[in-house]
């Protein structure tokens, strides 16, 4: 992706590789390629791209991958901060504050 | 035959119109389509049921890479959020598309059990759970619309790269609109008339003269710090040094803040010349960070890690730029 690399070493993905049922699904949800299947098992290969969309915890039925998942949005980050609320981005009817 | 809306594949001048609108920010909620179940084409009961989201920019993206398909379309109630967006906020989600499923009484419109998420929809859908709740079995699409013909050929089969986002300069192009759109809020350029008017105001009393060159100065430092960090920035993303969004802003930012204070040095004074540039450089970085909002790369906590790096030299920036103009009022 032309060099397009976020931050490194900052995200809550984990995976409990020995619980794994290989059912793929992670492997197919991931937009970042951020696991490989490995003698039927998952591992995570790019632990940097991921994005914390949590697709791949959502569809672990096996439930072992945990992720902090969340909304990446600097302006609902803020908005969690000044409430004490998890970052909420406020995108919906009535809001001109979405980002 | 069930109560299905058929709908066509083609977009009509009005829906082009739309698109163009709510790219740019103007009365992006609100734009959306009835929920249910929608028939491109002349679909049987062994056609596909591709489900999408209610925004209507995306249902139209969806319909109009349909041409020559015969598929249901079962359209979820996301309050006009586009999947990604609605996923992560859980209207796209497992409850609504088992509702969903009840409701337009699908598993006796169709004669098989399968339904086709678009893949960005996965964090909002438990496909396990669906099939537990349904029967249907969940297989997840590809990423972009138009990959869902060549996706329906194969067998229901994504290739490698149908599975990943990319950000190209075009997707990055597009988003830049509603980054942008801030600029032509009413309250935006209330603000803006404000302060232009303030900065006429200084040891010289009251200036129109100066509401023109120093009001205008402050504008042009608003409007460069948001072009810099609003187009420029997400258009030069991957070729710009640095991870954190606010750091390739603030760079963008501070070229063009250096090429507004050299222009207007001489006319409004260092001082003035400085805190504008300051400005630009601060609001550059500020607007870039929140492009992060619009970007498939940035995880969340890389966000928060970003900006508890930056907003203190962004607050800094900002209070040393209203120091520099308050004091080049009176000297």
């Amino acid at each position: 992706m032309s060099g397009l690399r976020y931050i490194d070493n900052v995200v809550t993905l984990e995976l409990d590789a020995e619980k794994c049922t290989g059912c793929r699904m992670c492997v197919q949800v991931c937009p970042h390629g951020v696991f490989e299947m490995r003698e039927r098992k998952a591992y995570i290969i790019d632990r940097d791209a991921c994005i914390e969309c949590g697709a791949c915890e959502r569809n672990c039925s096996a439930g072992v991958i945990s992720v902090d998942a969340g909304v990446g949005c600097a302006a609902a980050i803020i908005n969690g901060w000044i409430h004490g609320t998890e970052p909420n981005c406020d995108c919906g009817p009535g809001s001109d504050n979405c980002c | 035959m069930p109560d299905a809306t058929a709908v066509a594949t083609t977009l009509l001048p009005a829906d082009r119109l739309g698109a163009f609108k709510v790219r740019l920010g103007i009365r992006r909620y609100g734009y959306s389509v009835e929920p249910g179940l929608y028939q491109v084409g002349a679909p049987t009961p062994a056609s596909p049921v591709l489900v999408t989201a209610n925004y209507k920019l995306t249902f139209d993206i969806v319909r109009s890479e349909l041409t020559g398909i015969d598929a249901w379309l079962l359209v979820l109630d996301t309050k006009g959020i586009n999947v990604w967006c609605a996923a992560g906020k859980e209207t796209f989600s497992t409850i609504e598309l088992c509702r969903k499923v009840i409701e337009t009484g699908l598993s006796d419109v169709v004669e098989h059990r399968t339904l086709v998420l678009p893949q960005l929809g996965a964090p909002g859908i438990a496909a396990h759970d669906v099939k537990a709740f349904t029967g249907f079995r969940v297989v997840y699409g590809p990423v972009r619309a138009a990959d869902i013909p060549e996706f329906l050929r194969n067998g229901m089969k994504a290739t490698e790269e149908m599975r990943r986002v990319t950000f190209g300069l075009r997707d990055r192009f597009v988003l830049t609109g509603v980054e942008l759109s801030i600029g032509w809020r009413p309250k935006t350029l209330a603000w803006l008339a404000a302060s232009a008017l303030a900065s006429g105001i200084g040891a010289w009393g009251f200036s129109w003269a100066m509401v023109a060159l120093r009001g205008g100065t402050a504008v042009l430092a608003a409007y460069a710090g948001l072009v810099a960090g609003g187009l420029l920035t997400p258009l030069l993303l991957p070729w710009l040094p640095f991870r954190a969004f606010s750091a390739k802003g603030a760079l963008v930012g501070a070229l063009a803040g250096a090429g507004l204070a050299a222009l207007t040095w001489s006319a409004i004074g260092p001082l003035a010349a400085t805190a504008a540039g300051v400005a630009t450089v601060v609001i550059a970085s500020y607007v870039a960070m929140n492009f992060t909002g619009a970007s498939p790369i940035t995880s969340p906590s890389g966000v928060e890690h970003e900006m508890r790096l930056t907003l203190p030299w962004q607050i800094t920036g900002g209070l040393v730029a209203v120091a520099l103009w308050l004091v080049s009022m009176w000297i």
